[in-house]
């Protein structure tokens, strides 16, 4: 009866399993997206934070469920209440450091995964739209931030959503109409906390796992891109499979498996020793209560966003200083049209891109650590300098992305071991 | 019964499908518009929010010449200065170093867009956040305490905007308009209501 089924569908099987699948395609799903996904052989260190980033989401939907089920949100009860998961609930200290402690690996991760991309060219045609849903799980991860930022409502959380609600108080025309209207009172206040933690908890993580799932669909369309920079899918033998392509499982799950315990070892360490960070992931002005009558001394942002404010502080004018910052951001949409080399992967571009990403890697975490110093002296003249040549980067890519390109191997660079 | 088969024969009217199709989408965006409307309007202040952002009053008789007192109004922090003749003095001559000296781009009433921004020059009254980003500038009220020409006034400590002893803001920094004046009047020579003047709340 089961002869006409197509292959590997197990509708045919036996028992449980077979009942299973004739009625959900559990066993198709296995076959189409890991043991007959075939994926580049010669994938690097760089491959592992695509995986990783899951894994924080994974976190962060965990440690943040449980810790909603002990935090008060309110002005009176939210700093109190993140205060008692730190000190009586039982291994809330825990949960709430993994939590904190995930939102900076998210974006450490994050930023390993872009910049494999501007490495590799893995946003050049035809993966653009896969870039896109990715920039759009970065803008949704800065809004969940932000937001959760916000939340435990210690002196920086209120400080930083004046200022960076206040940024689109700078829009023309609307600015102070919208802001009103984000903060639902005449300052930030129990309104605005109220709102956050509904995005925070509810409306941005559905977001978030809808955009992930669109990522991942694309990539599953074009395949993975890989350090050669060349499509594996153009070389395939008699039987239809990519000559240079393994199995995602259990060739990459085994990978990613062992790359996830290194990232939890350093993870741990992280949570256990050092959880602040020296303030760079939780900042000290933040264990004391919101307070609108005291600004604290230095405003920083948490070290992620740091090379933007670092941009908006560096100009002079506040409206263009806003501009600046947003178009910091949303010049990473257009990286895969800015790009204009015939090869992807740095291997094969020539020597202009090469100082061009190293500079702009240079630059954007100088503006990180600039955008926590003071804005004064030195500090604002050297984040001008590195944010002309963050905007350089981009605008002149057009021009010398495709200079000195070399051809790339017709089969992927491999060496067994 | 019969009429079936003419009806299944009779070719499409393709100009009215797409007439109805878009008049369909049309109809359902106006009402996907119409019933956005209460969720977006429900982010705007409550009553309650706007209740509590009624006028306030300070009584003036307890501020002493050159000291500032801070009240709230609209859950932002207001600055009351007493200026003494010296802090007067202190606002003019500088116009060169100033964005906006006669406070044209700047957010005032109509009586306090003067040169000391304020309705009599004893009293400064003014919204205590910063026009860049919404932090709260410092008092730096001497002669000379940032640096040897500064003619006393504000600080910024977030982004290190400058304004002077009456709010207007000194070329070079971030913020690009004058310290926002709220409305005020005085009922009484005494007392300072804030949120309102001669022509009704704010």
């Amino acid at each position: 009866m089961a002869a006409t089924l197509p292959d590997g569908t197990h509708a045919d099987k036996k028992g449980l399993w077979g009942w299973i699948n004739k009625r959900l395609p559990v066993s198709e799903f296995i076959k189409d997206q890991l043991t007959g996904y075939y994926a580049p052989k010669n994938f690097n260190i760089w491959y592992f934070f695509g995986s990783l980033a899951l894994v924080v989401l994974v976190l962060q939907l965990v440690t943040g469920i449980f810790l909603t089920m002990f935090y008060k949100v309110g002005e009176t009860t939210s700093f109190d209440s993140v205060e008692y998961i730190m000190r009586e609930v039982n291994f809330g200290w825990l949960i709430r450091y993994l939590h904190s402690t995930g939102a900076s690996a998210f974006f450490i991760v994050v930023y390993l995964h872009m910049f494999r991309a501007f490495l590799y060219g893995s946003y050049k045609k035809p993966r653009e739209l896969l870039w896109l849903f990715g920039m759009a799980v970065y803008l949704a991860l800065m809004a969940e931030a932000f937001m959760g930022y916000v939340l435990p409502w210690g002196n920086m959380s209120f400080w930083g959503a004046q200022v960076i609600v206040n940024l689109f108080g700078t829009i023309p025309g609307i600015g102070p109409g919208l802001v009103l209207w984000i903060r639902g009172d005449y300052g930030i206040a129990d309104a605005t906390l109220n709102r956050f933690f509904a995005l925070h908890v509810v409306a941005i993580p559905l977001a978030l796992l809808l955009l992930v799932v669109l990522h991942l669909v694309a990539l599953r369309r074009t395949g993975s891109n890989n350090p050669d920079g060349i499509e594996i899918k153009e070389k395939v033998g008699p039987d239809g499979k990519p000559l240079d392509g393994i199995p995602f499982h259990p060739y990459y799950t085994v990978k990613d498996v062992f790359g996830v315990g290194v990232f939890f070892i350093l993870f741990a360490i992280i949570v256990f020793f050092i959880p602040t960070l020296g303030g760079l992931f939780l900042e000290s002005p933040n264990f004391d209560p919101a307070n609108p009558m005291s600004t604290p001394e230095h405003i920083a942002p948490v070290w992620y966003f740091t090379p933007f404010y670092a941009i908006l502080r560096a100009v002079p004018d506040q409206r263009m200083g806003a501009l600046l910052m947003f178009f910091a951001v949303v010049l990473f949409l257009f990286v895969p049209w800015l790009d204009r080399s015939p090869v992807k992967s740095i291997r094969y571009k020539g020597l202009p891109s090469k100082v061009a990403l190293t500079l702009f890697a240079i630059s954007f975490v100088a503006l990180g650590y600039l955008g926590l110093q003071p804005a004064e002296g030195l500090y604002v003249v050297l984040a001008r300098i590195f944010a002309v040549i963050y905007f350089l980067f981009f605008i002149l890519m057009p021009w010398y992305s495709p200079l000195g390109a070399k051809q790339p191997p017709e089969r992927v660079t491999y060496h067994a071991h | 019964m019969a009429d079936h088969a003419g009806v299944a024969d009779e070719p499409v009217d393709l100009d009215r499908r797409k007439f109805l199709t878009r008049a369909t989408i049309a109809t359902g965006a106006v009402g996907a518009a119409f019933a956005a409307v209460p969720f977006i309007e429900s982010w705007s202040p409550s009553e309650r929010a706007r209740a509590q952002g009624a006028p306030t009053e300070l009584d003036l008789s307890k501020l002493d010449a050159g000291q500032m007192a801070i009240t709230i109004w609209r859950k932002q922090p207001i600055y009351v200065v007493r200026r003494t003749e010296d802090m007067v003095k202190r606002i003019s001559g500088h116009d060169a170093d100033l964005k906006d000296p006669d406070s044209k781009y700047s957010d005032q009433p109509p009586y306090a867009r003067n040169t000391d921004r304020s309705r009599s020059a004893e009293y400064l009254v003014l919204v205590g956040i910063c026009t860049h980003l919404g932090c709260l500038p410092k008092q730096r009220f001497s002669a000379g305490e940032l640096y040897p020409s500064w003619p006393g006034g504000f600080f910024c400590p977030c982004h290190g905007s400058r304004f002077d002893l009456a709010g207007r803001v000194f070329n070079g920094s971030p913020a690009s308009i004058n310290l926002r004046v709220p409305p005020y009047y005085y009922p009484k020579p005494t007392t300072l209501v804030v949120g309102a003047d001669e022509k009704g709340s704010a």
